[in-house]
């Protein structure tokens, strides 16, 4: 294009440059994609282009201050607020019972091993969501100022929504289990069958893999959470069987699922720091309820409202569990 | 305006791309997504076609950048396909000037679905990504949109004097 002599010399051609950009970015996606050694490049540049992130949310946010300010009573107002903050807590307190009734009462026989599982919680405003078609990820208001860590587990009032992949100071991005990028462990609480859950683009859809035809499962089964792999606590409702259909043609049944979680109506989900005590060490002194006993009795603490500023609660204090500093081990490939 | 020309030319630029950013990352409710034009790629093919001696390749490729760290998104997925759109633009910018405008639209299409195709790849070999009908739609409505987009862009070029 720039092709005569003396122009070619002072700048590259159109097509110097093309190449060169293009190895550029090769490599950085080779980079991005083996080591995350990107990660502390990704946070700074993120932290930079933050005023766009705003400039978007802007209208959905005047928006919505401005239907608050035409909804009416502000007492009211506060006081439906305050509740409905308070709602998802108590919620997730709930939640996990079925889980632990059928675990319990094969704790009973077994009574030994138990990791007392104490889960504390902070309610995370939902900014934005993905704006891709295929990738299922959302960006909450907390970030690691607020003591987030990466695979952080996120859940909302119903079941695990998925889990912190990225972390800037005052934000995160959270991969939800239906991305086709996320594998999480399960086990059937029917029967205690391991495997494992992986997303698959669609909002309502995830799909259990690699099951053969003899496998004990069943459409109605709840998948929770196992606790394998260490990112995720044992217990939360993950995904509910909605289809299987064996083809004789393939290997493997193709067995489809419904997240437990409301993934695509929340505005608001619980952030969990899973506490974990070595097993055998702190076993309860009442050996006939290890875990029996409401895990989260008085530990999910009131968040302050979602609102707010800092926590106060503060979250700092929880340790990540060593399990899940690799942060991504949960999430898999489909192969 | 004490600004010279060429500063203000550049401030004009990096604005509608601000903008086009802006756009591309604004909140819309789920059925509506599929229907988001490529207004990074829209914006980037205008100038590449209008003012190639000012962006170019570089500039594709740092925009594309900033759109991968917005949408969180493997880090060099979007450059790679905005540097290729902006290439095939500047390869193709004599001929587009030319063209009647539905011809033009009909090439923008080309270049979004060039943009899409690259990124769907990237996304097979990293993730093994479920391909829907419906992730093409956004290339149709960028073809449907340009029309608009380049009156609107060509009058802020002529109002800014931009060259």
């Amino acid at each position: 294009m720039l092709s005569s002599p003396g122009w070619s010399l002072r700048t590259p051609s159109v097509l110097t440059r093309f190449v060169i950009f293009t190895i550029l970015s090769l490599a950085l996606m080779v980079l991005d994609h083996q080591g995350r050694r990107l990660a502390k490049i990704r946070a700074g540049l993120s932290v930079v282009f933050y005023p766009i992130e705003i400039a978007a949310t802007l209208p959905a946010r005047v928006g919505e201050s401005f239907l608050n300010f035409v909804g009416g009573d502000s007492a009211l107002q506060e006081k439906y607020s305050k509740l409905a903050a308070e709602q998802p807590l108590l919620e997730a307190k709930l939640q996990r019972y079925e889980a632990l009734e059928a675990q319990n009462t094969h704790l009973r026989k077994l009574l030994g091993s138990a990791a007392l599982v104490a889960d504390r919680a902070v309610v995370a405003k939902i900014l934005q969501v993905s704006e891709e078609p295929f990738t299922r990820k959302i960006v909450i208001a907390k970030g690691s100022s607020d003591g987030v860590h990466e695979g952080q587990p996120v859940i909302d009032n119903h079941g695990i929504m998925g889990q912190v992949t990225e972390v800037d100071p005052g934000q995160s991005r959270v991969t939800l289990i239906t991305d086709p990028g996320h594998a999480i462990p399960v086990e059937d609480v029917r029967n205690g069958l391991r495997t494992i859950v992986f997303g698959t683009g669609d909002e309502d859809r995830v799909a259990v893999r690699y099951l053969t035809a003899p496998t004990d499962i069943k459409v109605g089964d709840l998948l929770v959470s196992s606790g394998i792999g260490g990112t995720f606590p044992f217990g939360y409702p993950v995904a509910r069987v909605t289809r299987i259909v064996n083809n004789p043609n393939e290997p493997f049944l193709d067995i489809h699922a419904r997240p437990v979680a409301h993934l695509e109506y929340n505005k608001e989900v619980l952030l969990i720091w899973p506490v974990k005590t070595a097993p055998g060490k702190t076993l309860p002194p009442n050996p006939a309820s290890p875990i029996g006993a409401p895990p989260m009795n008085g530990a999910i603490r009131k968040a302050p409202s979602p609102a707010g500023g800092t926590p106060r609660g503060s979250p700092m204090a929880a340790q990540p569990h060593p399990a899940s500093v690799g942060g991504l081990s949960d999430i898999g490939h489909a192969h | 305006m004490s600004l010279d020309q060429s500063n203000r030319s550049r401030l004009v630029i990096a604005f509608t791309f601000l903008v086009a950013l802006v756009l591309a990352i604004l909140p819309v409710p789920g059925w509506a997504q599929p229907f988001r034009p490529d207004w990074v790629s829209l914006v980037l093919i205008y100038w590449c076609m209008a003012t190639p001696q000012r962006v170019g390749v570089g500039i594709g490729w740092t925009v594309g950048l900033i759109l991968d760290v917005l949408y969180g998104s493997l880090l060099g997925e979007q450059a790679l396909a905005k540097t290729l759109v902006a290439f095939l633009t500047l390869k193709l910018h004599l001929r587009m000037r030319m063209f009647p405008r539905w011809q033009q639209a009909v090439t923008v299409l080309v270049l979004v679905a060039v943009n899409h195709l690259v990124v769907l790849w990237i996304r097979d070999l990293v993730t093994h990504t479920p391909v829907r009908w419906s992730y093409w739609t956004s290339s149709v409505v960028s073809m449907l949109i340009w029309p608009w987009l380049f009156v609107i862009l060509r009058d802020v070029r002529r109002r800014a004097r931009v060259s």
